[in-house]
């Protein structure tokens, strides 16, 4: 089979790239846009915007079960206890000026190479790993992960959601 | 594209639609309603008074609590739906470890009801 | 049981060409009507029916009945100044009416609104000869999907108080987004027992799989509770009486909105009632058995639309009850109510179904199984509240000590 043969037997899958890099460009922006607004509240909602966008990576991807976990746990409740946070410390109208740190190289440096970090180990991990032609994770699949391989893991996430509740107890209560 | 992408892109078309429309009434309302400003217009409602201090106050801490213990629960039901899909599969040894995960969670909210953040003065 | 793991819209199973498309299409435009049109139905509906059990008269001048009222009022609405507060957050300000209206919208998505659900029925319609079901679009994780679509619903109140920049809105936005989050919690755990039953989380799979009587309704199947505890905390996350802590007009004014005038106002409004018609859809979707009902003679997408119809009324019909006789609860009333009876029990019963349902599996006894279930379960309420009592003893005992004064903790 011929170079030009073998390319036009792959599925390129067209809309899929189309969508991931729009949605995957409106995620770098709404990054940004977190670290650089001077409004917490603001801050907050773009947080929304990034995480809105990795939902829809994983619908893209066929793991639509993640997908909506990702809406309900953390759109719907990590930033929900986030804004209830900002309520409860600043949550002031307006431009803050303590928002801002003088340190910007340090900071330009952490994230520099926590980026580099994250990046090649993803590239490292999943090189080689190609996604099956129309593939769907269905819930049942994922469920049977969960309950054989991880159990360890899922029972582990109860205890840590438990401690994570009694330190905020400990924390909020006076005596 | 797969016939799954195809229902989550009518979903995503659905929610534009609505985008479309609620935009589309606020933008003829603009055209159509007056606008004759008065300073007085723009002082937020306080039962008839100048609004005294900031409109910010601070929130209670209890609400926070709550918070956090929705996250909890938020959690444990997305371990709980794939599991009960599957129940026939996992039969009793998966009921003993629903059983022991709900155990832990109810641990949380036994703790917070003990130490009283549940009660509201 | 009668599941089908990839529910996917026959539809979509060959090649996709324009009529696919069009028939789509028409499927989105109308339930997109067919929702705003019951919206504007439903706010008439509430006004005239409370109006009755008050003994007043209600709307009676725009059209036959009054039933125009709502849509003289959205006019007059749209025609009013728009106001926005100088200390507000403009930007948020705008964006709140968004997030509360189009989540409303998208739960509705995944309402089966009709198609053959009779005792063979596969749930299908059959349109220009194509298969298809008669909802927007069948997501395998339908249930899931419509508890992300609700909790989205908190963004829109939390924000609306506070780009307010004004007391009284915030205050109650946060009270009303922390009852939210509280009842979401007992709403998403007492769907556990539905999908145990189902086992499926598609919400045409439910529908499907509550075909053939009455006895095989979920609300029936799992035994009750879960419905009660469903139709309270979704009257909770509504916002509606007896909870409409929100908008409790004696000490917030009008809560979250106060400060929002004309259009964006009625947006709110809309939204509430949007979000009161598509959770008694989802409760007749999840608990009584969708489109299904006793005849099907004729074309079955329309029997189907009517028997969800009818049962969709009877719901609007209870909320609108509850608001005429239910007084207000209590802040701590509302977060007791919530939080130590509705999420425990709801576990509790969750692990009483699963266990039934596994001894079903095994061919145990039924009674046997039941009996020693709630046992355990008995006893572990009880020592619950053995743990809580001497807790509330031993704190008792320290105030005593320490003297101080009633409440000030």
């Amino acid at each position: 089979m011929s170079a030009a043969a073998v390319l036009a037997d792959i599925d390129w899958h067209v809309e899929q790239q189309v969508f991931f890099y729009l949605i995957a460009t409106t995620q770098v922006v709404a990054a940004w846009r977190v670290v650089t607004t001077k409004n917490i509240v603001h801050a907050a909602l773009y947080l929304v915007v990034v995480l809105a966008g990795v939902a829809a990576q994983f619908i893209l991807l066929g793991a639509e079960f993640i997908a909506s976990t990702q809406v309900l746990v953390y759109i719907g409740a990590v930033i929900v206890l986030f804004l209830f946070g900002i309520m409860l410390t600043q949550a002031r109208i307006g431009a803050e000026n303590d928002l801002d740190q003088p340190n910007r190289l340090p900071a330009v440096l952490t994230a520099g190479l926590l980026a580099i970090l994250t990046v090649s180990t993803v590239i490292r991990t999943f090189e080689d790993v190609e996604l099956p032609d129309n593939s769907r994770t269905t819930t049942a699949s994922v469920s049977d992960s969960i309950f054989s391989d991880y159990i360890i893991a899922f029972e582990a996430v109860s205890v840590l959601l438990l401690a994570a509740l009694i330190g905020a107890i400990v924390v909020a209560r006076k005596d | 594209m797969s016939e799954f992408l195809r229902s989550y892109l009518t979903v995503g078309l659905f929610g534009a639609l609505a985008v479309l429309v609620v935009g589309t009434f606020l933008g003829l309302s603009s055209l159509v309603r007056p606008t004759r400003p008065q300073p007085q217009k723009y002082i937020n409602y306080e039962s008839g008074v100048d609004p005294v201090g900031t409109g910010w106050s601070q929130a209670n801490i209890r609400y926070y609590v709550f918070a956090l213990l929705f996250v909890m629960f938020d959690v444990e039901a997305v371990f709980i739906f794939p599991w009960a899909t599957r129940l026939e599969a996992y039969g009793l040894f998966g009921l003993v470890e629903m059983f022991i995960f709900i155990f832990i969670l109810l641990l949380g909210l036994l703790y917070a009801w003990r130490k009283g953040v549940l009660r509201w003065i | 049981m009668r599941t089908n793991v990839f529910a996917l819209d026959p539809l979509f199973l060959d090649d996709v060409g324009f009529e696919e498309v069009g028939i789509v299409l028409l499927k989105v435009v109308v339930a997109f009507v067919m929702l705003l049109v019951s919206v504007m139905l439903m706010v008439w509906f509430e006004r005239k029916f409370i109006s009755d059990m008050q003994n007043r008269i209600g709307p009676n001048v725009a059209g036959p009945f009054g039933i125009l009222q709502t849509f003289a009022d959205g006019i007059k609405l749209f025609f009013k100044e728009d106001l926005i507060p100088e200390r507000s957050d403009r930007f948020v300000f705008k964006l709140a009416p968004y997030l509360s209206l189009v989540p409303a919208f998208l739960v509705f998505v995944i309402v089966p609104i009709g198609g053959d659900f009779g005792e063979d029925g596969d749930g299908t319609v059959t349109w220009f000869g194509h298969e298809t079901f008669l909802q927007v679009a069948d997501a395998p994780v339908g249930v899931l999907f419509f508890l992300a679509m609700s909790s989205l619903a908190v963004y829109g109140v939390m924000l609306a108080g506070w780009s307010s920049g004004s007391k009284y809105p915030l205050l109650g936005s946060v009270r009303a987004s922390a009852q939210m989050v509280s009842y979401e919690a007992a709403l998403g755990l007492s769907l556990a027992a539905v999908i145990l039953k189902t086992g499926s989380l598609s919400s045409h799979d439910i529908a499907l799989a509550q075909t053939g009587g009455i006895v095989n309704w979920n609300v029936l199947a799992t035994g009750i509770v879960p419905f009660v505890i469903f139709l309270i905390a979704g009257t909770a996350e509504l916002n509606r009486p007896p909870f409409d802590l929100v908008e409790a007009e004696q000490e917030l004014v009008g809560g979250f909105h106060t400060e929002y005038s004309s259009l964006r106002f009625a947006l709110f409004f809309l939204a509430e009632f949007m979000n009161t018609v598509t959770m008694s859809a989802i409760i007749v979707t999840l608990f009584f058995g969708g489109p299904a009902g006793p005849t099907y003679a004729g074309p079955a997408w329309l029997w189907g639309m009517f028997w969800f119809m009818l049962k969709l009324l009877v719901f609007l019909g209870v909320f609108v009850w509850f608001r005429a006789t239910l007084p207000r609860l209590r802040y701590d009333q509302l977060m007791d109510l919530g939080w130590k009876i509705l999420i425990p029990l709801s576990l509790g019963w969750f692990l009483f179904v699963a266990a039934l349902e596994i001894g079903d599996n095994r061919g145990w006894s039924r009674v046997v199984v039941a009996i020693v279930s709630g046992a355990a379960l008995a006893l572990g309420a009880l020592l619950m509240s053995a743990a809580i009592s001497a807790s509330r003893r031993q704190r008792l005992d320290e105030q005593a000590e320490s003297d101080s004064p009633v409440g000030a903790r």
